[in-house]
């Protein structure tokens, strides 16, 4: 019989070593089935960020860097100048990119750099132990916002989507979620267009996921899905955000 | 090749070029900018690739990707820029990858000045970024020097893959001076570590310092260790100068030799026998020269020169390891000890023996 | 007709896949503990299977193979 449904070539035997429920797993899965769909494993780069994905060198079966803590643009840019013909990657949390890693990420796209980001937006801090994220949202209750966030106090959710999309060197965004699978597929649909505009030479391909922390949201994977859905998608509106011909 | 007259961030630049560096990352400081100046201009001719990128920081890592995928890349800044770059030397380090740094030293602390000065000596020689780890780091005298030593630098980088410093200062980076450029072949190694794709079944590579097993990480670091040992063994460069007869020897390195190359004439005339040990690696540093000459006899005393508050003297004590008095005389914040100045330290060590 | 197999080493007792089966017939084996301590998810009534490969779909771990 064949297989309609099996693991992808691009990623290795490696367990992943996330928690229950962890949508990284899900993600993960998605790039590495674009990768083969598109018949690049082998001359993909992926750089890996410094969050709960720090292992992903271990997952992903390509060639792979592990970059300084929000650097992995910067570490793409200099790979990606080398070596033009190749397809490089980098896979980011929301600390990664959007704290302290928010100037590298914006300059790689005002660059254009011909990469691919792939965003992995779930509002909190998961490696460290649940610290707040620039994308937690008000009132979002973290180990460093314990009476939930306050506008007043640590200022509003970052919108990176939108914000990025704004600069002339993008090629394009978009924001998916995974919360079902409807979803997934259009967030799988999105992770391979992201990787095709890099082929095309374009210009910077970004796609923020949605995604869960069921264990620093404190909540089963189920209802971590419904907490996306509910609370996340209305302050992140998904879609695309910018899309060059 | 005729000798040629240049500034001598120019002339770093252009033999950087000449050993095959065809890519550069790095960001404005105050007084390298000629450096990414020359690199922006000369890069493209010959098809390599200068980036100005938004920060020291990304400047290194933007080295820390190119160097990953076998390219030779180097990066240049000054004090504060270059403490903006430890994370990245120190993930460099870790990752065992090649590059060449180059920090023309302004003074500091903090914002501090844009003139020259000797004050980051620490912070190149005995970490900066953290972590166990060393690097070679060449200070050169002279701009012919600075132009020899970037070749070696890159060589030595490749050899050990680790990064190698160039510790310059303001004034060798602004000054003008004859240059000559070695008619060299350039040879680039060979990288099978690098990342460049996985084709044909070929195993996949990773650039990567994290060893979260601690048994782990102590056998990385034993094995950079061994490199360094092997540095250490090999990678010493020492100039003496003027040191059979000395009375007191004098160590001092970069600008300053020069400086104090001066005071010796002028010591000479008055009958004072003073020698210099100019360390050309200040890692690994020539312990054994000073060792040696601690223990010849008509060496009374020794006397470290610096362009800071005392840094390397800490080092020519140790050498020197008790055997002799050792002397500190300093001038920080950018201004320059006068050879007057020395030569009247001089006289009052020699009255105090 | 279709079938799927589980992985059973590698399933985390998430439970993401018992929620997107069309003939709900994704569930978790309470008689079974797998080595990491988990539940595994199985299926039993493997004759009503469709070969959808929803669940493999919102598997974050790779567990499920679909022919």
């Amino acid at each position: 019989m064949a297989k309609v449904f099996e693991k992808p070539k691009a990623l290795t035997d490696k367990p992943f070593h996330y928690c229950p429920g962890c949508t990284h797993g899900i993600v993960h899965r998605l790039v590495a089935e674009a990768i083969d769909e598109l018949g690049i494993r082998e001359k993909t780069i992926g750089v890996a960020p410094v969050g709960c994905a720090v292992f992903a060198y271990d997952y992903f079966n390509c060639d792979m860097h592990e970059a300084a803590h929000g650097r992995a643009p910067a570490v793409a840019t200099g790979i990606k100048r080398v070596l033009p013909d190749n397809v490089v990657f980098t896979y980011q949390g929301d600390g990664d990119l959007a704290s302290i890693g928010a100037a590298e990420i914006v300059h790689a796209a005002n660059r254009g750099e011909k990469i691919t980001t792939i965003f992995i937006n779930n509002a909190i801090y998961g490696m460290t132990g649940g610290q707040m994220a620039p994308t937690s949202l008000l009132g979002q209750v973290t180990t460093t916002s314990p009476y939930g966030r306050s506008a007043e106090k640590e200022g509003h959710p970052i919108r990176m989507s939108e914000m990025l999309a704004t600069l002339e060197g993008v090629a394009y965004i978009e924001r998916v979620s995974v919360h079902d699978i409807k979803n997934i597929t259009k967030a799988k649909k999105a992770i391979k267009k992201a990787f095709e505009v890099q082929l095309a030479g374009k210009g910077f391909a970004l796609v923020e996921v949605l995604s869960t922390c069921p264990t620093n949201w404190g909540m089963t994977p189920i209802e971590a899905l419904k907490w996306l859905e509910e609370n996340m998608i209305p302050y992140y509106p998904l879609g695309v955000k910018k899309e060059v011909e | 090749m005729a000798k040629v007259l240049m500034k001598g961030n120019e002339a770093i630049a252009e033999a950087a070029i000449q050993a095959g560096c065809r890519y550069f990352f790095g960001y404005p400081i105050t007084p390298q900018n000629e450096i990414p100046a020359y690199m922006a201009k000369m890069l493209p001719k010959v098809g390599g690739c200068f980036l100005q990128a938004e920060s020291e920081v990304s400047a290194i890592n933007m080295v820390y990707g190119a160097a990953g995928a076998g390219a030779r890349v180097m990066t240049s800044s000054s004090s504060p820029g270059i403490s903006l770059k430890q994370e990245g030397i120190s993930y460099m380090v870790g990752a065992e990858l090649p590059c060449l740094i180059v920090n023309i030293v302004r003074g500091g602390p903090g914002l501090g000045g844009i003139q020259p000065a000797q004050s980051d000596y620490f912070q190149a020689v005995k970490g900066g970024g953290h972590g166990d780890y060393h690097m070679v780091v060449l200070a050169p005298s002279s701009i012919q020097e600075t132009v020899d030593l970037v070749t070696d630098g890159f060589d030595i980088a490749d050899k050990y893959r680790n990064p190698v410093m160039i510790l310059g200062d303001g004034m060798l980076g602004q000054m003008m001076e004859p240059v000559e450029f070695r008619e060299k072949e350039t040879i680039l190694p060979e990288k099978p570590w690098a990342t460049t794709g996985n084709k044909d079944g070929k195993p996949r590579n990773i650039i990567n310092s994290l060893f979260i097993d601690p048994q782990s990480l102590e056998d990385h670091v034993l094995k950079l260790y061994k490199k360094y040992a092997e540095m250490e063994k090999n990678e010493v460069r020492v100039e003496c100068y003027n040191c059979e007869d000395a009375e007191i020897i004098i160590a001092a390195y970069g600008t300053t030799a020069r400086i104090v190359k001066n005071v010796i004439q002028m010591a000479a005339q008055q009958d004072i026998k003073v020698g210099l040990i100019r360390p050309i690696t200040l890692w690994p540093f020539p312990t054994d020269t000073f060792k040696k000459w601690a223990n010849v006899d008509h060496v009374k005393s020794f006397l470290s020169v610096e362009m800071s508050m005392g840094q390397m003297v800490e080092d020519v004590r140790l050498s020197v390891d008790g055997v002799k008095p050792v002397h500190f005389y300093g001038r920080t914040g950018g201004m320059v000890p006068t050879p007057k100045a020395i030569l009247e330290e001089i006289k009052k060590i020699r009255e105090g023996i | 007709m279709a079938k799927v197999t589980f992985n059973e080493e590698l399933c985390k007792g998430c439970e993401l896949c018992t929620t997107v089966c069309p003939k709900n017939i994704v569930i978790m084996n309470k008689q079974s503990i797998n080595s990491k301590g988990y539940h595994p998810a199985t299926v039993e009534e493997m004759d009503k299977c469709i070969g959808c490969a929803f669940c493999a779909r919102i598997c974050p771990d790779v567990v499920i193979e679909v022919e």
